[in-house]
């Protein structure tokens, strides 16, 4: 069952649907790494609970008007423009007042959406019957959705994409270098503008499939599951793009197969099982490998101080350092250095010596600043520049 | 008659919604000073998972098996953002981000999975809550107010939340002067011996203490509006730290009356004739206050 | 020397440091650094940008964990001696658009006598308004934080400081980005308590000014390079192994050279 929904066997609509939300998931990753490293990963929560009104209200004016409430690309219309109003709430509040932009983003979202709760209350005495669709944008429904909304959302979901694809050099270059960006002839605020819309499109076209409570998962959960894979911002925009498009596209699969396993949902869950494979196990930010170095370094600075404490003949304070000394065999338990500890002593104290030395030599002045306490000499200098240096250093170790 | 009426089915939604608002609006004051505004969205979120995980437990709709959940999952959260946040190296609104959608999709999956047919318990709920339904059937009017047999009828929540503002009360007026130490200057607060660490915690766990009575009676929408909206236009009124805070419950509970009332009242004012969302009005109401504070406020712009 | 005997605590130095060690990720800012302050003199920590002193200080007050290393404050661990202890941070950390007046700022450093519900009496405020008169800043007590200039802002954290009534006074950068005036004021602040006999210690920046402010110094780069009074260690040798040849830096220490 679930490899006929992973191989696309679970017919026409569920099949765009699950490609819809693999493109969705893909511009989503990338769009929310663009936001996630300007530090401003929740204004799309803002963007997707401004949603609501807009739908209401369309909803309520399609009725007026006598036509279809439910119609798909009017409800979306009306989403659109409620949630860009919202968005200006938000740069208004954070910019002409004193408030910082995280109370911006909270009050619109809670505002925005309290106003659209009163009006879903209105649909309800007002559509008798129709409302049930308006219900579904909270969290998605993508079960019995009809052809022509699937293939609206998998082409819009499409073209966003390809909007990303054809705007990546000035959206990247905003985010990364806005000084260069600058000079080189984009204005700052286009390209603002155009990453709030591609924003706004991934939101919109999450509504039916994701929902517009969870919508703002996928544009933030990828980025941030990317981040711990590279340190390279392209690498993290392809990677942030893959988890998407990934945990759209799962998500969506193990969705189809079943009636009580709400799309959005499954798909945020794929997506924060992806993050935490990240955040566990990559291999040089992840918790585990940063935590053993951590460990190790700690022991590094421990016995390096204790040795040298040795070296100089002055009390050991900390217990840390003499069980690391003892369990190294450098000193016994009584504190007392063992033959190894005090050769090892001395060649850290020698090395310290060569180390001060680098410092009084302004042809050595690049390495010397490469010097934090615990640096390997060797790893710096050639065995021939040691050479040199001992020479210099025996005959003043004498006088001193 | 107006008063029976009013008794019965208003004053208690009422009182509750005031209450809500207040004990939401005192720990917003020094969250939106300490950059930490988003919280009260992050906590309304995450309770769900914990109210479902409750229900399944106890097996009905036991409201304090249902709050204990909901605590837990709102404490789980935090260290979870926390442990993300300096761990992980990861910017605090996106960590928040991460775990607040997870917890709620694991709500939502719970709750299409769990058997809830016949008890009050849908997502929906937990959104906007009903404030609406909070009544009062044993009151016949103002002098309920003195009868121990009516009294004993009153709904379970006003009660909790009276309490639990109480103890919000107590907390923010007797931690007063650390509270606004450690928003202005934490390292200055620690080196004088303050625990801020210990204090930035429980101001955690007390908002979600007030997120979590709040929202069985008025759902989670509510909660956040409160949360920022009021301490949000207080700041924009003045520059004192006490009166914002006065001004933020003053506000807090002026728009609980005047949302409650127009979404009662309001639609039959225009002739029609059912009424909208008590939660969303109180939280459309404060987003009108926060609005004019931002136009109009004294002190609404930065000094540099 | 053995750090659990008490006996010479009246005598112990105002701050005294073991083999402090902080890191950043697996970078230590500051390295095994040793320090002695003696007492009621002012001793500078000077060294070239990113060189750990602000670091050293913050680790010295628990602000931030070290990973290795001893600090006693008069004898005592940190916890026994906060009472004599005042910390001034850096300008900018912390929000100056915060909901306050000057003089609040300035009470905030009676916490510890006015613990959490103590009323502040009459004495309180003339003590605060005391501590602004010193600073030359009495006539700004009821301003809004937030409308003071950079120069203003620092002698109102001085005069929080001074309503401590500490006997030892740490300062990140207490001169950075102030007015001459203020400068003035804050440097003759601080030998007055010298005078009072209580002691100081500041994290600065400016070469120039060392001789003439302080009684001894801290060379830092990472690692402790020189310690002691200004006459002997503030000198070109021992400040070109700390600041290495660093651009500017090599005409400041020439010109120091022929002052000193």
């Amino acid at each position: 069952m679930l490899s006929d929904a992973l191989l696309l066997q679970l017919g026409y609509n569920a099949t765009l649907v699950t490609l819809g939300a693999m493109m969705l998931g893909l511009s989503a990753g990338v769009a929310g790494t663009f936001l996630f490293l300007r530090k401003r990963a929740l204004v799309s929560d803002a963007i997707s609970h401004a949603t609501l009104p807009g739908i209401a209200l369309a909803f309520l004016v399609m009725v007026a008007l006598g036509g279809d409430g439910r119609s798909l690309p009017g409800l979306l219309v009306g989403a659109v423009g409620s949630a860009g109003l919202g968005l200006a709430a938000v740069s208004f509040l954070s910019n002409r007042t004193r408030l910082g932009e995280d109370t911006a983003i909270g009050s619109v979202l809670s505002v925005f959406f309290g106003f659209g709760i009163v009006l879903l209350t209105v649909v309800q005495s007002v559509g008798q019957g129709q409302q049930a669709g308006l219900e579904g944008f909270l969290l998605g429904s993508t079960a019995g959705m009809l052809r022509g909304d699937a293939t609206l959302i998998a082409l819009s979901a499409g073209l966003t994409f390809a909007v990303i694809l054809l705007m990546r050099r000035p959206l990247t270059l905003a985010a990364f270098d806005p000084g260069f960006a600058e000079v080189a002839g984009h204005n700052p605020r286009r390209s603002e503008a155009i990453l709030m819309a591609v924003v706004l499109a991934v939101t919109v076209v999450g509504l039916k499939i994701v929902g517009l409570i969870l919508i703002v998962a996928l544009l933030i959960i990828p980025p941030v599951a990317a981040r711990f894979w590279s340190e390279q911002s392209d690498r993290v925009l392809l990677i942030a793009g893959l988890i998407g498009g990934v945990s759209g596209y799962v998500g969506a699969a193990i969705s189809a197969i079943a009636p009580d396993l709400p799309t959005g949902p499954i798909i945020v869950l794929s997506c924060f099982g992806l993050f935490a494979l990240s955040f566990l196990l990559a291999p040089q930010r992840g918790v585990l490998a940063m935590a053993l170095r951590h460990i190790r370094f700690r022991r590094e600075v421990h016995l390096q101080q204790g040795l040298l404490a040795i070296a100089q003949g002055q009390p050991i304070y900390e217990s840390l350092t003499r069980r690391l000394l003892i369990r190294e065999g450098l000193i016994r338990a009584d504190g007392v250095a063992t033959p190894e500890g005090r050769a090892e002593a001395s060649r850290r104290l020698r090395d310290v010596a060569r180390w001060r030395e680098i410092r009084n030599d302004p042809a050595l002045e690049r390495e010397a600043a490469l010097y934090d306490g615990l640096t390997n000499i060797e790893t710096v200098l050639t065995p021939d520049q040691l050479d040199a240096l001992d020479a210099r250093l025996s005959p003043q170790a004498e006088i001193g | 008659m107006m008063g029976m009426e009013f008794v019965s089915l208003s004053l208690v939604p009422m009182l509750i919604g005031i209450c809500v608002a207040i004990a939401c609006a005192l720990p917003g004051n020094f969250l939106i000073l300490r950059g930490q505004a988003l919280i009260g969205d992050a906590i309304s979120h995450v309770v769900l998972p914990g109210i479902v995980v409750g229900f399944l437990v106890a097996g009905t709709v036991s409201s304090t098996v249902m709050m204990l959940g909901a605590a837990a999952a709102a404490v789980l959260s935090m260290v979870a953002i926390e442990t993300i946040r300096r761990l992980g190296r990861i910017e605090a609104g996106a960590a928040m981000g991460v775990v607040f959608t997870t917890m709620f999709a694991l709500g939502v999956l719970l709750l299409e999975q769990a058997d809830t047919s016949g008890v009050h318990l849908d997502v929906e709920h937990a959104l906007y809550g009903n404030l609406e339904g909070l009544i009062w059937l044993d009151a016949i009017g103002w002098d309920s107010l003195l009868d121990p047999v009516a009294l004993a009828g009153l709904p379970a929540e006003l009660p909790r939340m009276v309490l639990v503002l109480l103890v919000i009360v107590a907390f923010t007026v007797i931690l007063w002067r650390p509270l606004a130490m450690m928003s202005f200057d934490e390292g200055h607060a620690r080196t004088l011996g303050l625990r801020t660490t210990a204090l930035s915690a429980a101001l955690v766990i007390l908002s979600a203490v007030a997120a979590v009575a709040a929202f069985d009676a008025v759902g989670s929408i509510i909660v956040i509006a409160m949360f920022i909206c009021p301490p949000a236009a207080a700041r924009l009124m003045t520059n004192r730290l006490g009166s914002q805070v006065l001004v933020s419950v003053v506000i807090a509970a002026l728009t609980a009356v005047v949302g409650y009332v127009l979404a009662g009242y309001g639609p039959l004012w225009i002739g029609q004739t059912a009424s909208v969302s008590a939660a969303g009005m109180i939280a459309t109401v404060s987003g009108v206050a926060l609005a004019l504070a931002a136009i109009w406020g004294p002190h609404r712009r930065r000094v540099r | 020397m053995v750090p659990e005997d008490r006996s010479g605590a009246a005598t112990a130095a105002p701050l005294e440091v073991h083999g402090i060690t902080v890191t950043y990720g697996e970078k230590p800012a500051v390295f095994s650094a040793d320090m002695t302050v003696r007492a009621g003199e002012l001793t500078a920590i000077v060294g070239p940008n990113g060189a750990g002193k602000s670091t050293l200080l913050k680790a010295v007050l628990g602000i931030v964990m070290p990973l290795a290393g001893q600090v006693q404050f008069f004898g005592l661990p940190l916890d026994k001696a906060r009472d004599r202890i005042a910390y001034v941070p850096q300008r900018a950390s912390v929000d100056w658009d915060f909901p306050t007046r000057v003089i609040d700022v300035v009470l905030m450093g009676m916490y510890r006598q006015l613990g959490l519900l103590g009323r502040v009496r009459q004495a309180h405020r003339d003590a605060a308004l005391h501590c602004l008169t010193r600073v030359g800043m009495q006539d700004f007590a009821e301003r809004q934080i937030g409308q003071l200039s950079g120069g203003q802002q620092q002698r109102v954290f001085l005069a929080r400081a001074l309503a401590q009534q500490a006997d030892l006074y740490l300062l990140d950068e207490p001169f950075a980005g102030v007015d001459a005036a203020t400068e003035k004021a804050i440097i003759g602040v601080l030998k007055e308590l010298a005078e009072e006999g209580r002691t100081v210690v500041a994290v600065h920046h400016d070469l120039s000014t060392v001789p003439e402010y302080f009684d001894n110094v801290l060379l830092l780069a990472t690692q402790v390079i020189a310690e002691g009074p200004v006459s002997t260690t503030f000198v070109p040798e021992l400040l070109h192994k700390a600041y290495g040849g660093r651009l500017g830096a090599g005409q400041v220490i020439g010109a120091l050279a022929e002052t000193v």
